[in-house]
């Protein structure tokens, strides 16, 4: 790049600007957790720090309980719609047929029921399933949920695979199966792992399902933050430390594979 | 073969199809996801469909029996149900807007070497992790209140009066909210596809002399139009059923300033669980959802495919 | 082949012990699942309940903590269902009758003579008691009261009367008023919701002699007596209140008041304990009490409000349930909390027996305020014209919540000024009466 040094500098100015400034109300929130509840309230940022929000948080409830339900829920409906998702994506990008996109039409608009709409039948077809306050129960609502997002997602990354390759495999004699393991899959897996990213955060983050679904066996990390919002009382401290809490494994998570994404993200570049 | 971004095939398909291609499996691989998904879909939706056609209320029995369109026409003749229409489209127009537009120029800008590029990347994209409930109270009472929110607090220190965001803007504080969680997302998508552009184009354009803004205008756009197209599908999903942000918020006021859809349904049928009125609600929004995505296919989406 | 064989007997046996083990432990212990508001009262009783797994080391205790809105949603969901996801629920005396009457709570018919349920506050168990029977047991109770700044009151030279008026409160928080020091005279609830702002407007138009439906649930809130209440909210505020009003509930204001910002507050007299706490509010030592303002209606409905625990018919632990549920509501529960967390924490509005321990009397100085502010809240009572509803701050029908968070939200457009003070009636009349209409009103 051959950009003079006052325009880098602009750009390294902007881009911490902006970095920070997005990421300000987060940093907001850990200060928080910090304070005790009465210096919560004040917009003061100098406080005398405490971990007693903290301990708190811990005596109450269970957070491991909570995270690895999270943890479990979230992986697996991103898998089970993963595993869902891949062979359709690439049916459809691969072989399409005139019906193609009417399908992918047809999955995008079931994602266009509200939820508050459907709360009560699925709770009744759960009850008489005895999928009620279930770790599968809840994962495999996740993954139809997300089951039209990821077919997307991975039918575009798929379209950009030039022919010539499968082709030269299939020309190689490779089966269906052999086609999508071992020549797709290596090419699109950044593809696929930004996808299953993001079915991940959306299952983690999901607040609707996970509290009504659940009770006391299944619940995530959503529930765990609703025991501590809005009670009778000052609870600005706690729930910044309860959140701080909820948020870290998948913010960590995300961080790390961000990396390995894009490194690997730049598809198409295959040549 | 220059390299592509994320491509929405809405149209059919233009790769072409080698002869000698199996049709075989097309079906076979497709079935599973589609049978699946067709259970997940019927079943509900027809069981909303038919809730919406009766007087069925959780705790009031004595609401029972056919209803017709009753619900429906109770919930369209509501006083605010036009408003919460215009709320709605508003609310993901806006947010739509801000998220693509600066999306793109913070995509361009992260896409640029600097240092600590990759931390103040992930700073950036930090917001999309965070649960839209804790999003929302944290920008309500910790950033956004008046008197103890660290907004006001800056605008007292340097002498300003402190604006009363939700009572004055209500609106454009909810879009604020919506725009800040889901612009990380608009970043992610959009820079990867900028990473994806062609280098030697750029430099080829470089060199013929084109300027940073002509350079970003006939070369990173045109390529960006595909991956634009995607973040807008899905965010446009998502953001047709906002809630969280506007329960903790406002709960729909002051008035019906920000009452969407979404709201409306809780507030007029949930509330008082009336699952026929809220199972018609559903249907109006998948009817409106339906609208929008047909509109955004015509007009933004074609001109997204190549 | 052998090896075989030996694998499948090792399984079997395993199986089979694995069986015995489910079977007797099944015998043996129950599991009760707890839904519960994540109240500081619930959280004590959380913390305090290990000893009574001690006591009855056969029942397992889960819990289910979640904020009230959640909550209420979850369990009236899953009761509506028969689902029979929790065997124990908290819930408020606006929940109890409504669904007493579906069937869907048990009732305490028979309780120990030893849980003395006559030691319960008269108002308070009447309005869990539907039919003659009672289906919650009371786990605490708030009326609502002044709290006011006596330095501020000091300061200005005025003196809280023992029973103030509207009037004298309006002329009072004028007084105290100073904005540029960010002290305001008057903070109220302004955030839309029934049990948000609604609950403080439904009182207070009590108190200026309206009322939400006359005679055959004909709806009055187009009436000079809400022209009257609705204006002095608006006028109060406006003149006296704080920036941020329309997003204000309970624990904003509490915060509000807590760091020194509101002059007087009038809201549920839970926030006492909460404000005398020097950790969370930096006025403890300037609080003043005084009972609720009074206007046209002297004895008009003004609040009651309490949260208490209920086992669903759709409970398959009934027995170990009601066990839960009276030690969690008795005398020594409440003296367990006492000797944990000192008397000023005990759950409040429940017992006589409470109010009259000296040990509570002498760190609470405001017991005798909460006391008497529920002695007359009236919640049967009659407003100024005959009402066919019941509930002192809220109607104690299931269209309340729907209606009540409506016309929260058209109150808070008035002090945005969204909307007119008529225009916002006028709506709010054809809103109400058209929910009423629909839902039925009124029923045969």
């Amino acid at each position: 790049m051959r950009a003079s040094m006052a325009q880098r500098v602009i750009i390294a100015v902007l881009g911490w600007a902006v970095g920070l400034l997005l990421f300000f109300p987060i940093a907001w929130m850990l200060l928080t957790s910090f304070k005790t509840e009465g210096a919560a309230i004040t917009p003061s940022p100098v406080f005398g720090p405490t971990l007693a929000s903290y301990a708190e948080v811990f005596a109450r409830a269970d957070y491991l309980r909570f995270a690895l339900n999270s943890v479990i829920i979230s992986l697996g409906g991103t898998l089970l719609a993963l595993a869902l998702a891949i062979p359709a994506a690439y049916s459809m990008a691969f072989h399409p047929s005139p019906r193609t996109r009417g399908t992918l039409l047809w999955m995008l608009s079931t994602k266009m029921l509200p939820p508050v709409g459907v709360l009560v039948p699925i709770y009744l077809i759960f009850r008489s399933l005895g999928l009620l306050d279930t770790r599968s129960g809840l994962l495999i609502i996740y993954a139809l949920m997300n089951l039209p997002i990821v077919v997307w997602m991975l039918f575009t990354f798929y379209k950009d695979v030039p022919h010539e390759i499968l082709e030269a495999g299939r020309m190689d004699g490779a089966t269906t199966w052999g086609e999508m393991v071992y020549l797709l899959m290596p090419l699109t897996l950044p593809g696929v792992a930004s996808t299953g990213l993001l079915s991940l955060i959306l299952c983690w983050n999901e607040a609707f399902w996970s509290l009504n679904l659940t009770s006391s066996s299944a619940a995530p990390l959503t529930a765990f933050i609703a025991s501590f919002s809005s009670p009778e009382g000052l609870f600005f401290a706690k729930l910044s430390a309860a959140s701080t809490m909820a948020v870290a494994p998948i913010l960590v998570f995300g961080w790390l594979s961000q990396r390995q994404l894009v490194r690997g993200l730049t598809f198409g570049a295959v040549k | 073969m220059s390299s592509t971004a994320l491509a929405p095939a809405i149209s059919p398909s233009t790769v072409a199809v080698p002869r000698r291609a199996r049709r075989g499996p097309g079906f076979a691989l497709v079935a599973p996801s589609v049978a699946v998904l067709l259970v997940w879909m019927i079943v509900p939706l027809v069981l909303t469909l038919w809730f919406s056609l009766q007087r069925y209320n959780l705790i009031d029995p004595t609401q029972h029996g056919f209803a017709g369109i009753d619900n429906y026409t109770y919930l369209v003749t509501d006083p605010d149900f036009w408003a919460s229409l215009i709320n709605t489209l508003v609310l993901v127009g806006s947010v739509l807007v801000i998220t693509v537009g600066l999306g793109t120029l913070l995509a361009v800008l992260f896409d640029q070497d600097f240092p600590g590029k990759s931390v103040a990347r992930l700073l950036a994209i930090s917001p999309f992790f965070v649960m839209p409930t804790v999003a929302a109270l944290i920008w309500k009472n910790l950033l956004m209140h008046p008197i103890y929110g660290v907004f006001g607090g800056v605008a007292r220190s340097v002498g300003l009066a402190p604006i009363d965001w939700f009572a004055q803007f209500p609106m454009a504080s909810v879009i604020a909210i919506v725009s800040w969680e889901w612009l990380p997302f608009a970043i992610l998508i959009l820079l990867t596809a900028v990473q994806s552009l062609d280098h030697e184009q750029r430099e080829a354009a470089r060199m013929d002399g084109a300027g940073p803004i002509a350079s970003f205008v006939f070369i990173t756009l045109p390529h960006l139009r595909r991956a634009i197209g995607v973040v807008i599908m899905i965010e446009t999903i998502y953001l047709l059923t906002v809630f969280a942000e506007i329960f903790v918020t406002t709960s729909g006021g002051p008035g019906n300033a920000t009452t969407n859809l979404a709201f409306l349904i809780y507030a007029r049928a949930l509330l008082q669980y009336d699952v026929g009125g809220a199972s018609a609600g559903g249907v109006i929004a998948i009817i409106l959802a339906n609208i929008v995505a047909l509109f955004l296919v015509r007009s933004v989406a074609r001109r997204l495919v190549v | 082949m052998a090896a075989q064989r030996h694998l499948f007997l090792c399984l079997a046996a395993t199986g089979l012990i694995g069986a015995c083990c489910a079977a007797v432990s099944a015998k043996a212990d129950t599991t009760l699942t707890i839904a519960t508001v994540n109240n500081g009262d619930m959280v004590v009783m959380q913390k305090l309940s290990s000893q009574f797994e001690q006591q009855h080391p056969d029942i397992h205790l889960r819990w289910v903590v979640l904020e009230e809105n959640v909550l209420r949603q979850r369990v009236t969901t899953d009761i509506a269902t028969g689902a029979g996801q929790f065997d124990v629920t908290t819930v408020g005396n606006y929940e109890v009758p409504i669904w007493a009457k579906q069937g869907w709570l048990m009732p305490f018919d028979n309780l120990p003579s030893s849980y003395d349920v006559d030691d319960l506050l008269a108002p308070v168990r009447k309005g869990l008691t539907y039919n003659g029977k009672l289906y919650g047991l009371p786990f605490y109770a708030e009326s609502a009261m002044t709290y006011y700044r006596t330095d501020l009151f000091q300061k200005a030279g005025i003196k809280m009367p023992a029973a103030p008026t509207y009037q004298q409160i309006r002329e009072y928080a004028d007084k105290i008023t100073d904005k540029s020091n960010q002290i305001y005279g008057m903070c109220l609830r302004g955030k839309p919701g029934w049990g948000e702002n609604m609950a403080y407007v439904t009182s207070l138009v009590n108190a200026f002699g309206g009322q939400w439906f006359g005679t055959g649930w004909k709806t009055t809130i187009n009436t000079p007596p809400w022209h009257k209440a609705i204006g002095y909210y608006d006028g109060i505020l406006k003149a006296d209140g704080p920036p941020g009003a329309t997003s204000n509930g309970f624990n904003e204001n509490l915060a509000l008041f807590g760091s020194g910002h509101c002059g007087m507050w009038i809201d549920a007299t839970v926030a006492g304990g909460l404000l005398f706490n020097k950790s969370q509010s930096s006025v403890a030592d300037k609080v003043g009490f005084a009972p609720m303002p009074t206007a046209a209606d002297p004895n008009a409905p003004t609040w009651l409000w309490s949260w208490n625990l209920a086992i669903p018919t759709s409970s398959k632990q009934k027995a170990a349930a009601t066990q839960f549920v009276t030690w969690a509501t008795s005398k020594d529960y409440i003296g367990l909390v006492a000797k944990a967390n000192g008397w000023v924490s005990v759950p409040p509005g429940t017992r006589q027996s409470t109010y009259s321990n000296p040990a509570y009397q002498q760190v609470a100085p405001f017991a005798n305020f909460v006391l008497n502010a529920i002695n007359v809240s009236h919640i049967d009572g009659p407003t100024a014209n005959p009402r066919p509803y019941t509930g002192a701050q809220f109607v104690a029908i299931p269209e309340f919540q729907g209606i009540g968070t409506q016309v929260g939200q058209t109150v808070a457009g008035t002090l945005t000024g969204q909307t007119t003070l008529d225009q916002a009636l006028a709506s709010a009349q054809s809103a109400t009466a058209r929910t009423m209409h629909q839902a039925g009103y009124p029923k045969q």
